[in-house]
């Protein structure tokens, strides 16, 4: 197999929020000559304008894509240690380029909700987390969007795993600095953003470094390669290259670890690793404790993108890379999965604070995406993908919701409030709308995927997936409870008194929610664009798992 | 009849050597000499300099050889070379640190300095020694200049209490070496390392359970000296009250200097002692990989178990450095060509993020004269700078890319696993845990400065601008060298390259 360098698109858009995070640091070394309040205007300006640069190199990314092509596109690819057969080499292909575009999307959306412009915001006695050590966020902002996108770019392993750790650093001090201040709960127990942020680092950071040892593994067993300029290398970190070698058998002969067989025990390492990330029940303890306790945009960061790096490295690795072993896990993952979805619904039928709910909620969600890809079903795999894109642009939606009415009442108690309708119209309306489409109701994204995981699940070679696909609908149900009690206490009903004086809307957060709003209607009407994009790649996927999947029967 | 005179040949090859010893007379006579200058400290401090970056240039110039060197005692290959390089560097950051620090009295920089150049020239013989009589000198040449150092702090309690611990575990450690060694010439009948290790292949192995049993006794023995010297369990108890006690600039030099120099005649102890590499034993050899893999183990899971609770930040990086000490030992006892450059690679990686990190310490007490985690609450506003370059010290030596350290720990675990053998599986999942508890204890340091607010208003954090400049110095690389790691593979293996 041959990649040579086609186009340095990828590697503009990885670095331009690295470039405005240097601009930002210049900024701070001439801080004698600026006023701070410039000085914070400039950054913010520097980070949305990145962030939209980047979009827009997104939307070049995504004509000029060939989706029936299937194969890897955008390649950048030169040596970067060489004793080490290491490279750089990026590039997107079917599996990668929907997240791509929805991190540049999503990101976008959480600079402008980062920003105190375009509409009032009451921080008298609250201080807003948008204006506190302004170009310090900025910075850290702009360095995990360079980690997200290469992360999803990466096609060495050794570089997919620098920008998988260069996602933490920036979401712990995010996370810890701008979130919630500690609080001590009626259980005596320590919370808040600094607790939420050790916690998510650490349980992140054992993943990772379980895939830190599978990645030095297989380098060690791996067959000899070529580098990108040519010269021959004993091993290699190439993940095409790598999965090249599994499927030729080249690690037949690599000794069993801890009495698994070699890919088997990849296989674990990596998607032990992953699967924190998603979150997958029992590693899903972080997310509810990090998405509380994170700032708005921050929040909407890890629900709308985060959780997907998990999803991508599990098709990118687990699948791809080790589809034998796939085979050998597919049920475990798909019961796991299901635990996901029931557990996580269930969880949230007992939640008080409105955020908590949504974070749960995106627990379950995140089980549709892994029981479609246990299923090993074209339709079921498709589902996974789409239930990546579409819960990338409804969790979004969710989390800012939450936020706008946090700026306002300065809490999330969802029993508090009620007949919120009456006094904000705009804004019910656009949380049922992101409601219903969490919900799965036909003609919103959500419906879509979770619909095709379903079908799928139903035709997979396993019969048992059947029962599993039938578990699982009955947790749409719970969904649907919970969602619309929510709503009903929320917003519906008598109006309490002690909110008569909230606002409506403002230009910022309509800016962030109609986008969203508009993309979740129109793929759930036509989903279309994001079949074409991400189809014929993971058909070839599916087509090598098959022949191991029939071969093994 | 004139002695044969051959041996003695190779005076070049010492060249680094004889320059640290000149700098010694030199600081020794200028101290006496400028008794009454102001200019004293500035002046001893740029000879100290100098001599270091001469004897650093000598180094480049010495033709690296495995040739024995004076009768076998010493030998220059590039291993050892490249260990004296870290060791000048880390005494050059050590000189400086201490002219800087006001726990070094001014009119006694002088004495400090000439016992650190000592200090250095007996890392640096250790570190080519390849005869046991000279590894015990150079040994001792290490120790005793450090017993005084971290005494240094006249009229303190704690620093007097540091210095009388450590004399007391080094005599016994030293002890306990000594024995071994005397066991080893018995059973060889030389001093030579590798005249021990044909001996012992050749007599020990195949004469029976006895004498057998005596190698075994014999290098445990001879271990302890070792282990004390790198902070390994069970030989690690003196470091946390050494390093709490001790004046700060020294403490740095010690957690990164002496370490190297144990490190680098850990290895050639073994390595050259014993067979390279040592791979897995034949049935009837004692498997010292499996004993030092144990060591290991332990070192780390105690170094970093016990440094979850510390709230002295000396005494943090203290059971830092023993856990940093057992990763190194993981790749000691791989002791493949992989893991003895995964320790080379470690060792200048190693001293930039802890001198840092000590450096750091040592600003914030000085402003604050607060040694404790809270000291550095609220760091992050009042010494942004500082704060900053002590998260990426910290976040260095968890390893986390793109920090130096990542790199650091990545050849050890490569080293690990590149042997292919359970047992070193379970020593990297053992490694990497570790790492992850130590993410635990380090971010906790970083939440202080970052994450919470200081206890009441307190003034700005003010660095002097020498201070800052040699942060940054040691800041740079840590970042650099996480991303761009090629040139310092490249000058190990190249070290390397010669026959040892």
């Amino acid at each position: 197999m041959d990649f040579s360098t086609t186009s340095t698109l990828l590697t503009w858009m990885i670095f331009t929020p690295l470039i405005g995070a240097g601009a930002i640091l210049v900024l701070l070394a001439l801080r004698p000559l600026l006023r701070q309040a410039l000085l914070d205007n400039l950054a913010r300006a520097i980070g949305v304008a990145c962030t939209a640069v980047v979009t827009g190199q997104g939307l070049i990314l995504w004509g000029g894509f060939r989706g029936a092509d299937g194969a890897l596109q955008f390649v950048h690819r030169l040596v970067w240690i060489k004793q080490w057969s290491i490279e750089y080499f990026v590039g997107v292909d079917g599996l990668s380029i929907s997240m791509v575009l929805l991190t540049a999307a999503v990101f976008l959306v959480a600079a402008i909700a980062s920003v105190p412009w375009w509409g009032r915001l009451d921080d008298a006695h609250h201080p807003h987390f948008s204006k506190k050590k302004v170009p310090g966020y900025w910075i850290l902002f702009l360095l995990l969007e360079t980690g997200v996108l290469g992360t999803f770019c990466a096609l060495d392993f050794f570089l997919f795993y620098i920008f998988w750790e260069v996602m933490l650093l920036p979401m712990y001090f995010l996370i810890g600095i701008w979130g919630a201040p500690p609080r001590v709960e009626a259980n005596g127990r320590v919370r808040g953003g600094p607790y939420a942020a050790i916690k998510f680092f650490l349980y992140t950071l054992a993943g990772s470094v379980l895939m830190l040892l599978a990645m030095i593994a297989i380098y060690h067993n791996s067959g000899p390669s070529t580098l990108a300029d040519g010269t021959a290398s004993p091993h290699s970190f190439n993940v095409m290259a790598l999965t090249q070698m599994f499927r030729d058998g080249t690690f037949a002969g690599a000794s069993p670890i801890f009495g698994l067989a070699f890919a088997q025990a990849m296989f674990l390492a990596l998607f032990i690793g992953f699967s924190i990330k998603v979150p997958m029940f029992p590693f899903h303890t972080w997310l509810p404790d990090a998405h509380v306790d994170a700032p708005t945009p921050i929040s909407v960061i890890l629900a709308g993108i985060l959780l997907k790096t998990g999803m991508y490295g599990m098709l990118r690795f687990n699948l791809q890379m080790l589809s034998p072993a796939m085979v050998w896990a597919a049920w475990g993952i798909g019961i796991l999965g299901v635990i996901n979805i029931v557990y996580g619904a269930f969880v949230c039928m007992a939640q008080k604070d409105l955020k908590k709910l949504i974070a749960y909620s995106s627990v379950s969600h995140m089980g549709f995406c892994l029981l479609g890809f246990a299923a090993l079903t074209p339709q079921a795999l498709t589902g996974c993908v789409f239930q990546m894109f579409s819960h990338g642009i409804i969790s979004p939606m969710l989390f800012l919701i939450a936020g706008v009415i946090y700026d306002r009442a300065h809490t999330r108690e969802i029993n508090g409030f009620g007949g919120l309708a009456e006094r904000l119209p705009e804004y019910t309306g656009i949380t049922g709308l992101a409601f219903m489409a969490s919900l799965g109701l036909p003609g919103l994204a959500g419906f879509v995927g979770e619909v095709l995981v379903f079908l799928g699940g139903f035709g997979a070679a396993d019969q048992g997936f059947r029962v599993l696909v039938a578990v699982s609908a009955i947790a749409v149900v719970i969904t649907a409870a919970y969602y619309l009690w929510t709503m009903q206490r929320m917003f519906l009903g008598k109006l309490n008194e002690k909110w008569a004086g909230l606002w409506d809307m403002n230009w910022r957060e309509r800016l962030t929610l109609y986008p969203l709003a508009a993309a979740t209607v129109i793929l759930g009407v036509y989903p279309a664009p994001i079949f074409n994009l991400i189809n014929s790649s993971l058909h070839q996927v599916l087509s090598v798992v098959s022949v191991t999947l029939h071969a093994g029967r | 009849m004139l002695p044969d005179l051959a041996g003695l040949r190779g005076g070049a090859a010492i060249l680094p050597e004889l320059v640290l010893t000149g700098t010694v007379f030199a600081v020794l006579v200028l101290d006496l000499a400028l008794r009454r200058s102001a200019r004293r400290g500035r002046v001893l401090l740029l000879v100290t300099c100098l001599g270091l970056a001469a004897a650093a240039t000598a180094i480049a110039g010495v033709s690296a050889g495995a040739q024995p060197l004076f009768y076998g005692m010493l030998v220059a290959d590039g291993f050892a070379l490249f260990v004296k390089g870290v060791v000048i560097a880390a005494a050059v950051v050590g000189a400086i640190l201490a002219a800087l620090s006001p726990e070094i009295r001014r009119d006694q920089l002088g004495e400090y300095l000439i016992l650190l150049v000592c200090l250095t020239l007996g890392m640096c013989l250790l570190a080519g020694a390849r005869n046991l009589l000279m590894l015990y000198l150079a040994l001792e040449l290490v120790s005793l200049p450090s017993y005084i150092l971290a005494g240094f702090r006249h009229g303190d309690r704690r620093s007097s209490e540091a210095a009388l611990k450590y004399v007391v575990f080094g005599a016994a450690a030293s002890g306990l070496m000594l024995f071994g060694f005397s066991l080893l010439y018995g059973l060889a009948g030389t001093l030579d390392l590798p005249g021990i290790g044909a001996a012992v292949v050749a007599r020990g192995l195949q004469g029976g359970l006895d004498a057998q049993l005596l190698v075994v006794v014999a290098v445990l023995l001879s271990l302890a000296g070792f282990a004390y010297k790198v902070a390994a369990v069970p030989f690690h108890m003196w470091c946390p009250d050494v390093y709490e006690g001790a004046p700060t600039p020294f403490v740095a030099f010690l957690s990164v200097a002496p370490k190297a120099a144990g490190f680098a005649a850990l290895l050639r102890f073994f390595l050259s002692g014993f067979g390279a590499p040592l791979g897995f034993p034949a049935p009837g050899e004692f498997p010292w990989p499996f004993v030092l893999g144990v060591l290991a183990m332990a070192t780390m899971t105690v170094g970093n178990l016990a440094a979850i609770t510390q709230d002295n930040v000396k005494r943090l990086l203290a059971y830092s450095s023993i856990a940093h000490a057992g990763y190194l030992l993981m790749a000691v006892a791989v002791g493949s060509p992989l893991a003895i450059r995964g320790v080379l690679l470690y060792l200048p990686i190693y001293l930039l993020m802890n001198m840092g990190a000590f450096l750091v310490v040592m600003a914030v007490h000085d402003a604050t004269g607060s040694e404790t985690v809270d000291g550095f609450r609220g760091l992050g506003a009042r010494a942004p700078y500082l704060a900053v370059v002590m998260a990426v010290f910290l976040f260095s030596l968890t390893g986390i890319p793109p920090l130096a350290g990542f790199i650091g720990k990545f050849f050890l675990f490569a080293a690990a696993l590149q042997t292919k053998s359970m047992f070193f599986y379970a020593v990297a999942v053992v490694g990497v845990v570790n790492s992850v508890i130590s993410l635990y204890y380090y971010a906790r340091i970083v939440r202080a400065c970052f994450l919470e607010k200081p206890a009441d208003a307190q003034a700005p954090v003010r660095v002097g601008s020498p201070a800052a400049a040699l942060l940054g110095a040691l800041a740079v690389p840590t970042l650099v060298l996480g991303i761009w790691w090629g040139p310092l593979l490249g000058v190990v293996e190249k070290a390397l390259l010669l026959p040892r």
